[in-house]
This record gives structure tokens, C-alpha cells and sequence, in this order.
């Protein structure tokens, strides 16, 4: 009879591994260089090789607008392509807890597989572990991709550089919090892979200086790390940040700031002032780029600070998320 | 600490109402104040503290011309 | 109020030269909401605003977190608080930390959040960290209603609630250099503007009761420093706030809880600041009167004179230096309303 729950002895290494793995996983994520079930994955490329792993531990495992599946794919794709690579393979390692539901891991690897055909990366590898637990479920994904040639990142940041958000802020946080808390709200995840709104970039003229993702820690602590690698100014417009005003109250009520909240799908990008209308017009022409926004500016001014401009006219500075005490988001 | 946000009485129950705040909604505890749907409240730790008066801009404006008159 | 007004209130507050107005907010929410807004950038320099003892957590005094502490690691009890509480030291250590060594400690946003939490397990005591000012006293007088009516005989309280104008006529009697108070928006939603008007006569000093938006602050500053010299309150907060504030909740609180003499951390004794409960509820108290002791964890905290509005935050010699957002030495680096870390946020 199939188990219903994940057991010690799916971590046998046994046949109960082996039937987890070919029930669930190489069903899944099926193609011809995982099916070969070797010890590694052998797979073609050539260039300059992009590689990064992420580790996803949200809890809850489903929320609204993904599950820890989607999110374990979008996170290291999107690491990827941050970078300016195009992301080609995935590996994941599973660390399943005891009493974890089959149903449920059944559906987390459909939603990865699915979430992987729409980046356009293939799974090649994989790993599964149980140790013994409350039903918990940890993945790690590493992943590989290659590089145009472009050199893309902080350092690469200009005076003069307009910086554009591809979408609202804070969605993926709230969505997560409010799983937890009593506050009644359809706020979902913007948990997604920016591949189509990269690509467009990188096959476009636009001079993309840096991409960061905006996950843990918000816009305000990725802004504040670029603008200390590139010793600039980075100066924000509050009344130009796109914050729809469900996630400014749900902030409002647990009195959070929409500049310290997490996103799983979007990314703030750096571009010379001439680029910036078609690199606008090419975002939002892209899946999940509707809310593009230019949110600020870079100057030569005092290295490593990040100003607002607040709505009433006023300026704060602004620093990395401290702290401790957030739930686990991601 | 003392944050309080307004938002819209939804429905009334018993001890408690479901208030709205742009699409989220909250459960908070009506024992400090009599409410009924449609009020705009101030909630403060799950509960409502008081309700919000519609006058602001007319009282502003008096008080706005009374501090004119002593320069 | 039309943009036109906001911009003349932003151009006369720029250009305002009169004599120097020093301007204290007592409450750590207006701290936050000024940092937030860059109000100080706004101002002209003969215009400084200065922070007060306004954040409820801050003005906790070691004995409290002590005692907290101490009852996160008796059995079968667990200590329920506001999040900020945690990180905040006492004299050896945080709640926190003794959580992370096993003691109990849970975080909620509301505080009848409890009452599941005791339901669910009867065998536990569950006792509120109950710190806070007049704004949040009614939302524990009203948990308490709910526990006396349905006999609940798992949920205790440690008190460390905290009234207003007491503390802003000690600031005012030890002879603070201030010309101008920003009233605590939300205290005088419940006990009403009309509650400030002994201390602006007695003191000729002007009250401006506030909002939280930055078009709010911006207001009430104006309208502060126009009446520079007289004593008079000034309601720039009427949406939500009456001269008489809310009458039901004042009585459920004075049902509940009486005034007596409050220890602030850093500042001391102030007769009639605090709110303890009633002898007929006391079974329901923890200690909250005994707390008498306030030693911080580094003697040369300075956080006492900070919260009075006596020295700014970058004249305590901890400043920065030992004391950190991560490795905080007094409570007002702690909370996101403490006057050091709005501070230390913005250098």
C-alpha cells in the first residue's frame, strides 16, 4: 500500500527512497539527462558559466500565489539572471521532515516542474534526505547559467543612472505574514521568474548597468548594498514607489514599512537617463512587468547613501532591514 | 506603539466587528465604542478606540484662521 | 486642507526667524512618523524638535524585564508581550534571550490574542506584559471585562501602564528647555484634547494635538510655533480626537485600574504616572507593584537623560559605539519608536 505520510524509511536510501524518487520527482521533472539517473548530471553549454544556489524554508509551504516549490525555482533563476545570464539547469536537494504528506510533496515537485517550464530551465539533478520533524520541507536549488558577456552589477553603476522598479513592492511578505496572523486579505505572492522581462533587456539596446531581485530585507536593503558597492547616491521619489494600498495598510496594521518588505518577483534595475523609457516600455511589455515604475535617480553625491524624498517634501535616509524576529519568508 | 489605523466597519458581531482597511479586513473588539457597518474607526491592538469624525477639514480651517488672527 | 495650504505651512515653516522654539513630542509614534516624513529638514533652524519619554517600552524600567524574565522560566507559565519588549535589557539580559535558553515568551499583535492561548491550555498561566499609555489601558480593561465575565483563571497581568500628563508636568516643573508640545495623538483620542489644557495654562506653554501623517505633523507645528507664548491646546487632530475624548473607555479603565506612583527607566518616581490595578482585581497581578529597582545593564547608559529631552542621543558616550541597533544598551536603541535609534537611522 502507498504511504500517505514521508517516514524514516524514505530516507533509507532503500527502495522506499527509490520509489519516492521515481513516484514523485523524476515523474515531475522529467527529461533525458535526469532520466539517466547517474550520479551527475553531464549537460552541454559553452561561454562564460553563471552558478548560484539559494536555500527556501518558508512556512507556511503553500500560501497564496505560490508554495515553496515555485519559489525554490524563481529564487535561483532569478539569481541568475540578475547577472544578465540565461539560466539553463537546475539541481534541488530535498530535506523532507517525518510526517510530511505525499500528497503535498506531490504537489510542491508538480508546481517546480511547472514553474521550470515556464523559465525555460531544465531540472538535471537532485538529492532527498528525511530526518525527523513536524512535516516540515526544505529545498536547496543550485543553479547554472550563461553569461552574455555583459558585465552587469553594482560596480558598473553611473552618476547620472535612473533606477526603475519592475512592480509593487512588499506582496510576497504580506502574502506569507498574513497566512499567520488573523488579517483576512487576498494579497498573493509575486512569487515569479523574470525571464521574459531580462531577456527583453538583454536582446534590446538598453545599457543595463546592475539588476538586484528584491527578496529578503526589501527595496530599501538591496538599494543601500549597490549604492556602498558603487560609492553613489542613490536618491528614491516615496510618492513614486508602486505600493498598491492593500499592502500599505496590511503594513500600516502591523507597522510595517513597504520599503522593508520581501518580493519573490521583482527587481530593481539600473540604466543610463537615455535608456530609460524603452527599458520602461520593455518591462512592462514583459510577464510581470505591468507596474514598472522609475522610483529614483543615482548621483555622485556621498558614497553609499540612499535618501527619500518623502511625500510631504522631506528627506530620510535609509539603511539595510535590522533586526530580528521576521517569520521565515522564503 | 500607540499606532492606530482607520478603517471602515464592515459587519457588527455581538462584541466584535470586521473592519476594512483598503481590502484587508480584522477582527476587533467593539467594547470601547458602539459602531454600526459604514462607520469609519480608528482600531488600536484589536479594538476599536473611537470613531472618526467626517468635520476635519472645517475645523482645520476655523483653527487655521483663528491662529492667522494672532500672527 | 488644499495643497495650496500645506505649501504655505511648509513656506512659513522654512522661513519662520523669530525667537528659538525648542518643541518636544511625547510620543514615540509622532518619533517614528517625524523620522519618517523628514520633518527636521523642513524647519527652519530656529526651529528644533526634540523627542520625550513617549515610547511606552522604552520607559519600562529593568525591574520589569527582570521580572518578566524570571516568569518566562517558571513552570508551566508563558509570558505574552508586544514584540519590541523582547530585544529590551534589563539589568543581566533580554526576554529574548531567556527565550532562546527556554524560557516562554510569546509575541501577539492584539492582546486578546491571550485568550485563545489560555483555552487552549489550561494547565498554563499566561501573563500579559501590559505596558503601554492611555491609548492602549481600555484594550486591557476591556480584556479584563471579557476574563472577569467568563472566569478565566489562566491569564495574569505585570502592569507597567503609563499616564501623560503627569510626566509631561514633571518635564515641565524640572524646568525643561522646551517652548511647545506635539499632544500625543492617540492618548487624546481617549482621554480627550481637553485633558492637556491644566498643563498649557499652568506652564503658558502651547499643545498642538497631532496626527501621524506627515501633512499632520506639519500642521501642528505651525500652528505650535504661531502661538508661540501662549497657553492654549490646539486640536489638529479632530477626525479623531474630541475636547472629552472617549468617555466609555475612560470609565472602563477607571473600573479597573487606579493611579499611583510610576518608575520610568532612566528618569525615576513620578507620583501619579502609573495605572496599577484595583485592589478587588489585584488576583490577577503579578508584582507590578514591587518593581521599584532600575539598574541598567551599562551603567553609563544615558538613556534617562535622553528620554527627558536633555541631551540628544549623540551626547551619550554609548552612542554608536557601544551601543548599537544590534547590540543595544538601553531600551531607546531598541524600539523602532526609541528616540536613539531614529537617531542613529539617520546619520
Amino acid at each position: 500500500m502507498e504511504q500517505t505520510v514521508i517516514t524514516t524509511e524514505h530516507g533509507s536510501g532503500g527502495a522506499a527512497t527509490a520509489a519516492l524518487i521515481d513516484g514523485i520527482f523524476a515523474k515531475a521533472f522529467d527529461n533525458p539527462v535526469l532520466a539517466q539517473m547517474e550520479d551527475s548530471a553531464v549537460v552541454p553549454g559553452a561561454g562564460e558559466i553563471a552558478v548560484t544556489t539559494d536555500s527556501f524554508v518558508v512556512d507556511p509551504l503553500f500560501f497564496n500565489g505560490g508554495d515553496i516549490g515555485r519559489l525554490s525555482v524563481c529564487g535561483t533563476v532569478n539569481d541568475l539572471l540578475m547577472r544578465g545570464a540565461e539560466p539553463k539547469y537546475l539541481t534541488c536537494g530535498f530535506i523532507l521532515e517525518t510526517g510530511l504528506l505525499v500528497e503535498e510533496l506531490k504537489r510542491i515537485a508538480a508546481s517546480m516542474a511547472a514553474t521550470a517550464k515556464e523559465a525555460g530551465v531544465t531540472i538535471v539533478a537532485g538529492d532527498t534526505k528525511v530526518v525527523e520533524g513536524g512535516g516540515g520541507l526544505y529545498i536547496n536549488t543550485a543553479g547554472i547559467g550563461f553569461a552574455q558577456g555583459r558585465e552587469i552589477g553594482a560596480r558598473q553603476i553611473q552618476p547620472g543612472d535612473v533606477i526603475i522598479l519592475s512592480g509593487n513592492l512588499g506582496e510576497h511578505h504580506a502574502a506569507i505574514l498574513s497566512e499567520r496572523l488573523s488579517i483576512d486579505t487576498d494579497i498573493a505572492s509575486d512569487c515569479a521568474p523574470l525571464v521574459e522581462m531580462v531577456r527583453a533587456l538583454m536582446t534590446s539596446d538598453v545599457t543595463v548597468h546592475a539588476m538586484r531581485d528584491i527578496t529578503r530585507g526589501g527595496l530599501a536593503t538591496i538599494l543601500k548594498e549597490m549604492a556602498e558597492t558603487s560609492g553613489l547616491t542613490f536618491e528614491l521619489k516615496e510618492s513614486c514607489l508602486p505600493v498598491t494600498p492593500k499592502v500599505r495598510d496590511f503594513c500600516g496594521l502591523l507597522g510595517l514599512d513597504p520599503l522593508y518588505m520581501g518580493n519573490e518577483g521583482k527587481m530593481a534595475v539600473m540604466v543610463p537617463e537615455s535608456d530609460a523609457d524603452e527599458a520602461i516600455r520593455l518591462i512592462r511589455a514583459s510577464a510581470y512587468g505591468a507596474h514598472a515604475a522609475v522610483v529614483g535617480r543615482v548621483s555622485a553625491g556621498e558614497p553609499g547613501q540612499v535618501v527619500v524624498e518623502t511625500a510631504v517634501g522631506g528627506r530620510r535616509n535609509i539603511d539595510v532591514l535590522r533586526g530580528e524576529g521576521l517569520p521565515r519568508i522564503c | 506603539m500607540c499606532v492606530a489605523l482607520p478603517g471602515t466597519v464592515i459587519s457588527c458581531d455581538g462584541d466584535s466587528a470586521v473592519v476594512d482597511f483598503s481590502g484587508n479586513r480584522v477582527r476587533a473588539k467593539t467594547g470601547l465604542v458602539d459602531v454600526a457597518p459604514g462607520d469609519k474607526v480608528l482600531v488600536h491592538a484589536g479594538c476599536v478606540l473611537q470613531k472618526m469624525r467626517e468635520e476635519e477639514a472645517v475645523e482645520l480651517e476655523r483653527l487655521f484662521k483663528e491662529l492667522g488672527d494672532v500672527g | 486642507m488644499s495643497d495650496e495650504a500645506l505649501a504655505a505651512v511648509k513656506a512659513r515653516l522654512k522661513a519662520y526667524d523669530g525667537p528659538r522654539m525648542r518643541i518636544m513630542e511625547v510620543c514615540g509614534s509622532h518619533t517614528a512618523a517625524i523620522v519618517k516624513n523628514g520633518i527636521p529638514g523642513l524647519l527652519s533652524k530656529q526651529i528644533e524638535l526634540v523627542a520625550g519619554p513617549g515610547c511606552p517600552v522604552c520607559v519600562t524600567p529593568t525591574d520589569y524585564i527582570d521580572r518578566l524574565i524570571a516568569l518566562s522560566q517558571e513552570e508551566n507559565t508563558c509570558v505574552v508581550t508586544f514584540g519590541d519588549l523582547l530585544r529590551v535589557p534589563g539589568s543581566a539580559g533580554t526576554l529574548m534571550q531567556a527565550k532562546n535558553a527556554g524560557g516562554r515568551a510569546e509575541m501577539v499583535y492584539s492582546p486578546f490574542d491571550i485568550l485563545a492561548m489560555a483555552q487552549a491550555e489550561p494547565a498554563t498561566t499566561f501573563i500579559f506584559a501590559a505596558v503601554g499609555f492611555e491609548t492602549t489601558a481600555p484594550v486591557y480593561a476591556l480584556l479584563l471585562d471579557q476574563i472577569v465575565e467568563a472566569h478565566i483563571e489562566n491569564i495574569r497581568f505585570l502592569t507597567a501602564l503609563k499616564t501623560m500628563p503627569p510626566v509631561i508636568d514633571a518635564l515641565c516643573a524640572g524646568g525643561a528647555d522646551v517652548q511647545g508640545l506635539i499632544a500625543p495623538g492617540h492618548v487624546a483620542v481617549v482621554i480627550g484634547s481637553d485633558a492637556f489644557k491644566p498643563l498649557a495654562e499652568a506652564y503658558q506653554l502651547p499643545f498642538g494635538v497631532a496626527g501621524f501623517s506627515g501633512m499632520h505633523l506639519l500642521y501642528a507645528i505651525d500652528g505650535i510655533v504661531r502661538a508661540r507664548g501662549r497657553g492654549t491646546v490646539m486640536n489638529f487632530y479632530p477626525e479623531a480626537v474630541t475636547p472629552t475624548g472617549n468617555v466609555k473607555a475612560q470609565d472602563l479603565v477607571a473600573k479597573y485600574f487606579e493611579p499611583g506612583d510610576a518608575l520610568w527607566r532612566g528618569i525615576g518616581v513620578i507620583p501619579g504616572s502609573g495605572l496599577f490595578l484595583k485592589p478587588a482585581v489585584q488576583c490577577f497581578d503579578m508584582g507590578s507593584q514591587a518593581l521599584q529597582h532600575d539598574h541598567p545593564m551599562n551603567a553609563a547608559c544615558r538613556c534617562g537623560e535622553v528620554l527627558r529631552g536633555a541631551i540628544a542621543p549623540q551626547d551619550c558616550p554609548l552612542f554608536k559605539t557601544a551601543c548599537t541597533p544590534l547590540h543595544p544598551q538601553g531600551a531607546c536603541m531598541v524600539s523602532a519608536e526609541g528616540n536613539c535609534l531614529s537617531v542613529y537611522n539617520q546619520n
